[in-house]
């Protein structure tokens, strides 16, 4: 593995991040044909965020407490859960809603993630909701409360719910005179909200000018592109870590298989996949060969197939569970 | 003889002191003001929010995540329903984790009728908080439970939703709160010297804190105010006291009247409720949210499947008029709520109706 003469990132992380995509990228598109073959009842994720998702899960602090990254995130982040080590049956045992799917013990939805030894807070359907505890995370974490504190609050949310009032609520809370807040926003700006146009709701010339108006650092960047994301967040942490304050990134990614199921989950051609154009640059830079690259997909895909097949013999939750954990730590019927 | 909001206010100075609380914050909690109804006055670890009942809740939750216990405020009940996602969010972020997070947060928020606050500082809440799976709901009806109440919500690690009935908030108990000077006239002045802030200029003032003591009412337990065995009326907040005196003006007409202060509204004491119905056969639910899908309804639904067989009367509720709003005059409020005429007159009818 030689130098890139394309990028200043080191061959060795360029060749981490792609395993990450191309295995995110696998993981996702196998619990598309799991909803496809009935062996799921819903799917949403986030295939054709993993340039900037992948990059986002391994700059993470993660962990348990106020020095480790609070995060706050939306439904289409199983590349930056990856990116922080996640095990991939365990997004697999969510889908097909199993008694051993570890973030909601087959309660949830796909991609509405939980893991608490890592900060990860629950990941809920609502839109924005994300955004509002952030600030109270981010108030834990503030220099007023705790002025040597070094971890920091990471949010994500979509365009389309910057229109919800917690995406404002955030901007407010965060940037009042001497009680800043400790947050790294990111909105992934995939120009859709279900089947509605951003183009068609935004007045705004970009969403980071209303983070801009509140007086923090706002970028908008292109979130297909690797090398620039790893920068935008390298930087945007950096500066959130050291200064206390919140800083504001929207990234631009695509959107390769529609909103969910829903929508039918089917390849959307018009979308640009981050994948490929990295591809293309990490051969021509001599970091992987296209044998190389094409050996890892087919690993992942087989590794993905192999995993759903083990999840479909696992339990199914118990019926008698229902009413285990209404308050912490409790289980059967209390009333 | 601390009233209603001194109870308050010495509760969170105990649980900032004792129980880890690190924030106490709303609209106006801080200073200067200390709170509209001034429950949060002369605290540590107060301060004022935007104006933002989503943001004070997505606040909360976030906190509690961190591990700080904080303890919020809104307002106004009237002014939580926009905040309605967050709250079931709030109540499902353990179970929809399988038991992985818990969200130990106190909402504070005033309640009902009484002061003539109109549409919108009139609203009851406990219909809707009790149908919000995951938090535990308590409304105290005097100064004593007002004190123990809140600090098991803030020992909790579960989110709990402390309702303050407004129109209780300046009347005084006759049980001591521990550590609070004698019950006596001096007493309440001592106290008032002590942790009242004075009008005009506050920037110097700082309270002079009783050492205040644990105590604790248990969330979930219900206490027998008066012991009767014709009827039992069941209660909470603003209309206990009113039970009560009903209670007592029916003995003087030699009838038994049981009174319980329900005092935890989810998850409630139907041990206490059952056996008490089970004694005097009749029973009466007394509250002033609006009598559509009230809670009360639901206990009356429960007393009918598990009890109908031992009932003497048809179960009856008393609650407020279901009508947009409760109106400014005094003649629409009184109208509207219930108030002790409404009380004797309904408990004379069951205690006359034969089965």
């Amino acid at each position: 593995m030689k130098k890139s003469s394309l990028t200043k990132l080191d061959p060795k992380l360029l060749a981490q991040i792609h395993d990450l995509m191309v295995r995110a990228r696998a993981l996702e598109e196998r619990m598309i044909r799991m909803y496809k073959q009935n062996e799921g009842y819903f799917w949403l994720g986030g295939p054709g965020e993993e340039a900037f998702n992948v990059p986002l899960g391994l700059q993470i602090n993660k962990g348990q407490g106020l020095e480790h990254e609070f995060l706050h995130l939306h439904y289409r982040s199983s590349a930056i859960l990856l990116g922080m080590g996640m095990e991939p049956m365990d997004a697999l045992r969510q889908m097909k809603n199993t008694a051993t799917d570890p973030f909601s013990g087959g309660r949830n939805f796909v991609n509405h993630y939980s893991i608490r030894k890592w900060n990860v807070v629950p990941v809920t359907s609502t839109i924005e909701t994300q955004y509002a505890t952030a600030i109270g995370t981010g108030l834990a974490q503030r220099k007023s409360r705790r002025p040597d504190c070094k971890g920091i609050t990471i949010v994500n949310g979509g365009d389309a719910g910057t229109a919800e009032g917690e995406f404002a609520s955030s901007l407010v809370w965060s940037t009042r005179p001497g009680e800043e807040l400790p947050i790294l926003f990111i909105v992934t700006h995939n120009a859709w909200g279900i089947s509605t146009a951003a183009a068609t709701q935004h007045g705004e010339k970009h969403i980071a000018d209303r983070a801009r108006a509140f007086g923090m650092p706002a970028v908008t960047i292109n979130g297909t592109d690797v090398e620039e994301s790893w920068a935008a967040i390298e930087e945007g942490m950096k500066y959130v870590r050291e200064e206390r304050k919140p800083y504001f990134i929207e990234s631009k990614v695509s959107r390769l298989y529609g909103h969910s199921s829903a929508s039918g989950a089917n390849r959307a051609e018009s979308e640009k996949d981050p994948l490929p154009e990295f591809e293309a640059k990490l051969e021509k830079a001599g970091v992987l060969t296209r044998k190389e690259m094409d050996e890892i997909r087919e690993r992942y895909e087989v590794e993905m197939r192999e995993k759903a097949a083990k999840v479909k013999t696992e339990p199914m939750p118990d019926p008698s569970s229902i009413y285990d954990f209404t308050y912490y730590k409790q289980r059967g019927k209390y009333f | 003889m601390a009233n209603m909001a001194q109870a308050i206010r010495m509760a969170l100075h105990y649980g900032e002191e004792n129980l880890g609380v690190q924030e106490i914050f709303g609209e106006d909690v801080g200073p200067p003001l200390g709170g509209v109804f001034t429950a949060t006055q002369g605290l540590r670890t107060t301060w004022n929010s935007p104006l933002d009942e989503r943001g004070i809740i997505g606040a909360a939750m976030g906190l509690a995540f961190a591990g700080v216990r904080p303890v919020a405020e809104i307002q106004f009940c009237d002014y939580i329903y926009n905040t309605i996602d967050l709250l079931k969010l709030a109540g499902n972020a353990c179970w929809s984790t399988n038991g992985d997070w818990n969200v130990p947060m106190t909402v504070m928020t005033p309640v009902g009728s009484g002061i003539r606050g109109s549409l919108y500082h009139s609203h009851s809440f406990d219909a809707t908080a009790t149908h919000i799976p995951g938090w535990k709901i308590v409304m105290p009806s005097n100064p004593l439970d007002a004190y123990g109440l809140l600090i098991s919500c803030m020992k909790d690690e579960n989110p709990t939703m402390y309702l303050k009935p407004k129109a209780l908030l300046r009347v005084k108990g006759d049980e001591a709160i521990p550590g609070e000077p004698p019950l006596t006239a001096e007493g309440e002045k001592q106290l008032r010297d002590m942790i009242d802030a004075p009008l005009g200029d506050r920037t110097k003032w700082k309270p002079k804190w009783p050492k205040l003591a644990d105590f604790i009412v248990p969330i979930g337990k219900a206490k027998t105010v008066r012991t009767g065995s014709e009827l039992t009326i069941v209660s909470y907040g603003r209309t206990l006291p009113l039970c009560a005196m009903a209670a007592d003006q029916l003995l003087k007409e030699g009838r038994s009247v049981e009174v319980i202060d329900l005092r935890t509204l989810w998850p409630y004491d139907w041990e206490a409720l059952s056996e008490s119905i089970r004694k005097t056969g009749r029973v009466i639910f007394v509250n002033e949210e609006t009598e559509v899908t009230n809670f009360g309804e639901h206990l009356i639904r429960r007393t009918v499947d598990e009890l109908f067989y031992e009932l003497e009367a048809r179960p009856r509720l008393l609650a407020g008029k279901f009508t947009p709003g409760v109106g400014l005059a005094d003649t629409l409020e009184m109208a509207t709520q219930p108030q002790l005429p409404n009380i004797v007159e309904m408990a004379r009818e069951v205690l006359a109706e034969r089965a």
